[in-house]
């Protein structure tokens, strides 16, 4: 018997009759189309897969789907379109931090929860922040120089 | 907010919104927003329905007769599809410079993990069943694994100048080494991928990842006995190549099409990342013995080398790698007495091929070496040594190669050493080394390193492709740049553009990237050598030249102006540029004398890094890398490759290395090969130098391998000032310097 889960992608709500081990990264790909987030290894080494499930980035090659009943998922598909880029697409694309673009989701899914959480343009941070996911094209130069612009652009939040 | 110290630099204007479409004078990224929005489609994410799924049964021996494969009657085999040499309808052979390694195993297996048969099912399911079921029979057959050992030989070559062993005898100083460099794998982030659909007119159509379009397509007509329009090959969005896909490519798509006109349906052959890693090419290991004789007073006077290269079970491109590396083994370095020695040797390991600086890499690392082991011997600056050594205008190569112009090793230099303040630290280091207390738990260091990177095919390589680029005038008005160059993620698909745009006088937005496809696009060679920016570039704007010159004698007026009026009035307008070989650039290929390079570009690096004196464990602090690139085209773009480079070297200096065991690569998935993650990877400084090449229109010389080959001499000359100890082998693992800090 196989279960129907039920969780948010992007703040849509999905009911998806699958396997409960089915991975969320095979369930967004082939099963609702969302071919943005990227297998790079499947044994969550990379990142290219990375997501955030209520706000936290995970691999979706190791998260099973019986793992999110009632869940909200977010990936890059929601971040913004080619005409309307969200502040951190927009930062990447000038400052040159997409080269081949098969980690660039996964990378603005852990940049994305950085600036969420209010981080800053601090060196040292951006890169904890991003250390879960590889990049071998940009030696992580003009990527962490897209997450700090990012951060100056962000409206300033007061308490 | 509060911003913390250190915050992130930006280069000047940066931190403020550009105007519209550009950023520091240059246009964004075409593919950006697709790429940035999870819409670029790359081969994984393409839907074909009613596509089986593809697999390659692999040898689990170095070296063995095949005598059988064998099917377990147990199984039901009627749903699956199941292919060996025998089912090849074409020649069984992968094309390349030698037609030695087969698509599949025909009795001889000379490698792990070579592909022996192929299997396809209808779902995933049954495909891993399936594979479980399939046994080969085989005998074993005596393995070889050390090059030096190894008889069968895939190339040799030999150049030099003067009479070196006068030379030796008569030096003061005789700086001597051998030095080794291992297998690095190129580690794309996106593995091997191929789909191909069986086409009405019996021939295939490839979808796929892949550096050389007309590579795979030559392969294909070869395998498959299929006709130039048969066999189509279409690049798809493609995530790092670094050379690992400039080859292996070609075998999996004859895979993924034999299987294809089997089944009679589209097949996916998506390698996962252990099976990329297990089966596919790494840049070759090599051996270098160097010997080197200087004066008392500061002059090379000559330099002994032999290099030798494993490459692996097959030829593959090893005789051009090993040509790069022999013609780069001495350095950039004025010296009359120089001779050079290198073969290519086979093994019973997986074959290794094309990898960023292609073969310059492993022999400047030996040169370099030797160099600072010189300025140590000579208790010179390593700055200053290389100021009174390194090229200028005019002088002659090992091959006779007069440099006549764009010679820029002298600036990169300066500008390496300025930016880094190298003598000032490094007074510091050697400062803070000689007051080091016994028990110091820490050090710093600096080092540096010069090189240089011939641009383009070595030798009359350019003049064989004969390359042609299209530009074309549609009957609708629309502008499109013809090329079978693909975009990887170095900027093709934005330069081209830009470079016509420029040329034509008309807007980036108005000139279209046709689709890399090779029933739409020349052949404008492949993308490697760094050869698209300066050779291809240069074949585009010679396009865009004729194609303007022709519009506006038809019209009388400014192309930009009058194009659209031209178009409606005569229809569309084609223009293909084939290369014209460089002027007054020869090179023989059978005396190995002559211009082996149209230009040299020229790479400086400074690295500075701390050792742990208790784990020897390296960081990397900061690197900067000048880096003369002829003219920057995209500022932007040239520095991501500058900052890329840099930290796959950082890499393979430091941390990448595969281990093997009975010929099979044993950390063989990307939990135990390590790269750099952000927190590994250096502060980067990457200076643009442009000192312009007169053969092509831009001045463009390529940017790709050069700062790959600069980097890891810098670093173990940096381990050596932080400890004194020299490490002869790279990676320069925490094991190596703790063995060679043994008191």
């Amino acid at each position: 018997m196989t279960a129907a889960y039920r969780f948010q992608v992007n703040g849509e709500p999905v009911e998806l009759p699958v396997p409960g081990m089915r991975r969320l990264l095979d369930a967004l790909r082939e099963d609702l189309g969302l071919t943005g987030t990227k297998e790079g290894c499947g044994e969550g080494e990379c990142g290219a897969c990375s997501v955030l499930v209520n706000g936290e980035v995970v691999d979706s090659c190791l998260v099973p789907v019986c793992q999110l009943e009632g869940a909200d998922v977010r990936t890059v598909e929601g971040l913004g379109d080619p005409e309307h880029l969200s502040p951190l697409q927009q930062a990447f694309l000038e400052t040159g931090g997409a080269q081949c673009g098969i980690c660039t989701p996964g990378m603005l899914m852990a940049a994305g929860a950085y600036l969420d959480a209010g981080g800053a343009a601090v060196d040292a941070d951006i890169r904890e922040a991003i250390a879960g996911n590889l990049c071998r094209c940009t030696g992580y130069t003009k990527i962490i120089e897209a997450i700090a612009l990012a951060t100056e652009r962000r409206p300033v939040q007061r308490p | 907010m509060t911003i913390e110290a250190p915050v992130v630099a930006h280069p000047p204007g940066a931190a403020t919104v550009p105007s519209i479409g550009r950023a520091r004078g240059a246009p964004l990224r075409r593919e950006g927003p697709a790429k940035l929005t999870g819409l670029a489609k790359y081969t994984d994410d393409l839907v074909f329905p009613g596509a089986w799924y593809g697999a390659t049964i692999r040898s689990t021996e170095p070296h063995a007769r095949l005598l059988g494969v064998e099917l377990d009657p147990g199984f039901d085999w009627s749903r699956v599809v199941v292919l060996t040499a025998k089912d090849i309808p074409g020649v069984n052979v992968v094309s390349s410079i030698q037609e030695d390694q087969p698509a599949l195993v025909i009795d001889e297996i000379r490698h792990h993990a070579e592909p022996v048969a192929l299997i396809a099912a209808p779902d995933r399911g049954t495909l891993r069943e399936a594979r479980r079921r399939i046994a080969l029979n085989t005998t074993p057959l005596p393995p070889v694994f050390d090059p030096l050992e190894a008889t069968q030989v895939f190339a040799t070559y030999e150049i030099g100048s003067g009479d070196v062993d006068a030379a030796l005898a008569a030096a003061d100083v005789v700086i001597e080494g051998e030095y080794r460099v291992g297998h690095q794998e190129q580690l794309y982030i996106e593995n091997n991928a191929m789909i191909a659909v069986p086409r009405g007119d019996g021939g295939i159509t490839i979808h796929g990842s892949m550096q050389c379009p007309y590579y795979v397509h030559t392969a294909l007509k070869r395998a498959l006995d299929l006709d130039d329009s048969q066999a189509v090959v279409i690049q798809e969005e493609t995530g790092g190549g670094f050379g690992g896909k400039e080859e292996y490519p070609s075998m999996i798509a004859i895979h993924a099409a034999l299987l294809a006109q089997r089944v009679g349906r589209p097949v996916r052959m998506i390698y996962d990342r252990h099976e990329d890693i297990a089966a596919t090419t790494k840049r070759h290991p090599a051996i270098v013995r160097h010997r080197m004789g200087v004066s008392r007073d500061g002059r090379l006077l000559a330099q002994d080398i032999e290099v030798v290269m494993d490459g692996g079970a097959y030829c593959t491109l090893s005789p051009v790698v090993l040509s790069r590396g022999i013609l780069h083994a001495a350095g950039p370095y004025r010296c009359e007495n120089v001779r050079v020695r290198g073969r290519a040797m086979a093994t019973n390991t997986p074959p290794n091929g094309a990898f960023r600086g292609f073969g310059a890499p492993q022999t400047q690392f030996a040169a370099e070496m030797q160099v600072n082991r010189a300025a140590e011997a000579l208790d010179a600056s390593p700055a200053d040594l290389r100021r009174r050594w390194s090229y200028r205008e005019g002088d002659v190569t090992p091959t006779g190669q007069v440099l006549r112009e764009s010679v820029a090793a002298e600036e990169v230099l300066e500008r390496a050493v300025e930016a880094s303040e190298f003598e000032r630290v490094r007074a510091v280091t050697r400062r803070a080394r000689e007051a080091r207390p016994r028990d110091a738990r820490s050090a710093s260091g600096i080092g540096m390193a010069l090189v240089w990177h011939g641009a383009g095919f070595t030798g009359s390589g350019e003049v064989h492709l004969a390359s042609v680029a299209g530009v074309e005038l549609g009957s609708d008005g629309r502008i499109r740049v013809l090329v079978a160059s693909t975009e990887i993620g170095q900027g093709t698909r934005t330069i081209f553009p830009q470079l016509a745009a420029e040329e034509l006088g008309v807007p980036f937005d108005d000139v279209e990237m046709a689709p890399v496809d090779t029933s739409i696009v020349p052949n404008s060679g492949p993308t490697v050598a760094s050869r698209t920016a300066m050779v291809v570039g240069g074949l585009v704007v010679g396009a865009c030249r004729r194609l303007k010159a022709q519009v506006e004698e038809r019209t009388g007026r400014p192309f930009a102006e009058s194009y659209g009026d031209d178009a409606r009035t005569n229809g569309a307008t084609r223009v293909d540029q084939r290369f014209e070989p460089f002027p007054g650039v020869n090179f023989d290929d059978k005396t190995y004398r002559g211009d082996a390079y149209p230009c040299f570009g020229w790479a400086a690096a400074v690295v500075e890094l701390d050792v742990d004196l208790d784990t020897a464990e390296v960081t990397v602090r900061s690197v900067v890398s000048a880096d003369d690139v002829g003219k920057a085209i995209h500022p932007i773009m040239a520095e991501g490759q500058v900052e890329g480079g840099t930290l796959q070297a950082v890499g393979y200096a430091t941390i990448e290395e595969i281990k093997l065991e009975n010929g099979r690569y044993l950390n063989d998935r990307l939990a135990t090969y390590m790269i750099p993650t952000s927190l590994d990877a250096p502060r980067i400084t990457a200076i643009l130098v442009e000192k312009p090449f007169s053969g092509v229109p831009h001045g463009a010389k390529g940017v790709g391998e050069l700062p790959m080959d600069v980097v890891a001499p810098a670093v173990v000359a940096a381990i050596h000032d932080a400890t004194g100890v020299w490490i002869h082998e790279l990676p320069a693992s925490p094991e190596r310097i703790l063995a060679a800090m043994k008191p």
